[in-house]
């Protein structure tokens, strides 16, 4: 059953100030004036497509009902193109896409509140804007809400809250949206880390129900926790199209987006061989929250498990970090131990005051006999280390792959 | 769960794409826009919807001061507030209408670039919330004829029928003034001018027997003039000249037609030129 099935679809702007048509009424009176010189010069054969620009150019996938599928890419790769087309906000210039299902569109939080309304006026016209029935809100209200945690505030125009509290009203309705398919673009940016996770569950909620969404992001790790199957769209086209882990990685590989955890639950597709696999990479900061942000101070912990197929092989890690510009800050070795056949955990603690900030690829390694490489597998996750506050008056880059805290003596000699 | 619906979405071509069946469908979000509108307007004022008895008042006291006792403009026997109030009155709903639906659109450019819904629903809301403020001033009228002796008459049963005709007159000029200025944002400083020069081209506040004979087939060119005299006859209890407002309805249907044919040719582009 096909919920989404998209047959060559393209969307041509117009680029710079004029777009499609001419800015103002007098600009329309002097260019139709002018317009038979321009086709006279156009028989000379200037090209007429000097300032279009393809936001998509022929793009075909289906979606099965059911299916949750990321797209990624870089700005400006027609992403949100595709889902304004999908969401039927602006038209193709080519092709054709069919819809089999009521259809929901979160292209960003809070359309159409108005700051004068109050909190409960809003829920019911966002709900409204939403395509939500004036009944199907008042059966949720209670509900919207509780999830929104706003009870105390409900009847005070939206003008007066905070931004937090608005995107929090925001996302409640949309949270209950029970579309058929459902769209949505990069709202979770938004928020704090407490309600983004609150999100994330509600959506992830929201695809075992077997709804299908399409999901675009350039948070990796929701993507890949939330998307069976990834398209990665650039420059308009698709690049590739397939099982999330196997795309995500080979998006990983072009561009440095933050991925701080992967697991593999097919061993099938894990990487590695009939000797050993991986199963799962996470990296956090050390201590009680793992969604802390991690600065040039924070120790980091970076956690792999994995599977032995070989009962009492002699393994050993070997971890190398590299920066952005693809220099290799470090390679750290563990030592070998003899495992037993089944899954172990190997650890490893960077220790804060040492990495510049910044953002670090992690590839690792497992080692037979502290020599025979069994498994290499870069890309493996991307985090970033943040800069923090520093003493003095100087805020420009600090220079240096690692920025470790040495130890310093000054006295008058 | 609603039976599946299907939808196809493709480059439309061609003039006349109108789905009346997808506007129906957002009836409650038309609902829903127009209540908006209404509570906006007179939120965070001490005086609220009193503003419109206010405003009533105010701009017929100076008519009258004026156009009646000054310039001595002829009333055919009623008092002139009463006269030029009752033409005033659906001119202001008119002028209103036309007004906010023409912005409609620009105003509302944050929602045409994010969620999908009929656009045309936009422009109808803004026109439907200037109801509220003609039933207002229309108690006021009502209360005003009592006051000064002219008194109530069977023809107020037309009223509705008139406001009918000048809403789906002011929904076809709105709507396509409100597609003009999203591709041609100059025509957001036509607008007032626009309905300036209406006003006096439509005998509001003189009665349309002041044009000499011979120029009067002029006014039927004007797709109000009928309608407003229609009301004033209706308000006045006086018999109404029917081949007038049989031209101004001829007019309003034309009208409405053109400006969702322009609309729905302008729609496809909205999100792009917004």
């Amino acid at each position: 059953m096909q919920a989404i099935r998209a047959e060559h679809l393209s969307k041509r702007y117009a680029l710079g100030s004029r777009p499609a048509a001419n800015a103002t009424f007098r600009e329309m009176v002097s260019n139709s004036l002018r317009a038979p010189f321009r086709r006279l010069r156009r028989l000379g054969g200037t090209a007429p497509e000097e300032d279009l620009l393809w936001a998509l150019r022929d793009v075909s996938f289906c979606v099965n009902a059911g299916e949750v599928v990321g797209v990624v890419g870089r700005n400006g790769a027609g992403k949100s193109t595709l889902l304004k087309i999908l969401s039927r906000v602006t038209e193709p210039t080519e092709g054709r896409v069919e819809l089999a299902g009521r259809v929901s569109s979160l292209l960003e939080v809070g359309t159409g509140f108005h700051p004068e309304l109050t909190g409960r006026e809003n829920i019911f016209l966002n709900g409204a804007i939403l395509g939500m029935g004036r009944g199907e809100i008042a059966r949720k209200f209670d509900e919207i809400v509780a999830f929104s945690e706003l009870e105390k505030f409900l009847d005070t125009p939206v003008k007066h809250y905070s931004s937090g509290m608005y995107v929090r009203l925001a996302f409640a309705v949309a949270a209950h949206l029970e579309p058929e398919i459902l769209l949505v673009d990069e709202v979770l940016a938004v928020g704090d880390v407490q309600f983004q996770r609150k999100c994330l569950g509600r959506m992830g909620s929201a695809t075992r129900e077997g709804r299908t969404v399409i999901f675009v992001s350039h948070n990796m790790t929701a993507v890949q926790s939330l998307c069976s199957r990834v398209l990665w769209i650039d420059g308009g086209g698709i690049v590739e199209d397939g099982e999330s882990a196997r795309v995500v990685g080979a998006y990983l590989e072009r561009n440095n987006e933050i991925l701080m955890s992967r697991s593999w639950d097919d061993l099938g597709v894990a990487p590695g061989n009939e000797s050993v696999r991986l199963c799962r990479v996470e990296v956090s900061p050390e201590g009680e929250d793992p969604c802390a942000p991690m600065t040039v101070e924070t120790p980091v912990r970076v956690a792999f498990e994995c599977w032995n197929y070989v009962d009492g092989s002699p393994l050993n890690m070997s971890m190398v970090v590299y920066d952005q510009q693809d220099v290799c800050v470090f390679n750290s070795v563990s030592d070998s131990r003899r495992l037993p056949r089944g899954r172990f955990r190997a650890v490893c603690r960077i220790p804060g005051n040492f990495l510049n900030d910044g953002r670090y690829r992690v590839r690792v390694l497992v080692v037979r006999e502290q020599s025979v490489p069994l498994l290499d597998a870069d890309n493996l996750a991307v985090f970033e280390i943040h800069d923090t506050e520093r003493p003095g008056g100087w805020f420009g880059k600090w220079v240096g792959v690692v920025r470790p805290a040495l130890t310093w003596t000054l006295e008058p000699a | 769960m609603a039976e599946r619906s299907r939808i196809v979405i493709e480059p439309s071509r061609g003039w006349l794409a109108f789905d009346i069946k997808s506007l129906w469908e957002y009836r409650e979000l038309l609902g829903v826009l127009i209540r908006r509108d209404i509570k906006v307007r007179y939120s965070q004022t001490v005086l609220g919807a009193a503003w419109v008895v206010l405003q009533a008042v105010a701009t017929t006291g100076m008519f009258t001061l004026v156009f009646g006792t000054l310039v001595k403009i002829p009333s055919e026997g009623y008092p002139y507030a009463v006269y030029v109030f009752s033409a005033l009155l659906p001119w202001t709903f008119f002028a209103n209408a036309v007004s906010a639906s023409g912005n409609s659109l620009v105003n509302s450019s944050g929602l045409i670039g994010k969620v999908y819904f009929p656009r045309l629903v936009i422009p109808f809301a803004s026109v439907g919330a200037g109801l509220v403020d003609f039933c207002i001033s229309t108690v006021l009228l009502l209360l005003l004829l009592l006051i000064l002796g002219t008194g109530w008459s069977a023809s107020l049963l037309a009223a509705p029928f008139l406001l009918g005709a000048v809403a789906i007159t002011a929904l076809g000029v709105g709507i396509f003034l409100s597609a003009l200025v999203v591709s041609y944002r100059d025509f957001r400083h036509v607008i007032p001018f626009l309905l300036q020069v209406w006003m006096f081209a439509t005998p509001v506040v003189y009665p349309a027997t002041l044009v000499p004979e011979r120029w009067r087939w002029v006014l039927h060119l004007n797709p109000l003039s009928g309608l407003i005299g229609g009301f004033r006859s209706a308000f006045l209890g006086r018999p109404f000249d029917l081949p007038a407002l049989a031209v101004s309805c001829a007019w309003a249907v034309l009208l409405f037609l053109l400006g969702i044919a322009y609309f729905e040719k302008a729609e496809r582009r909205f999100a792009d030129i917004i």
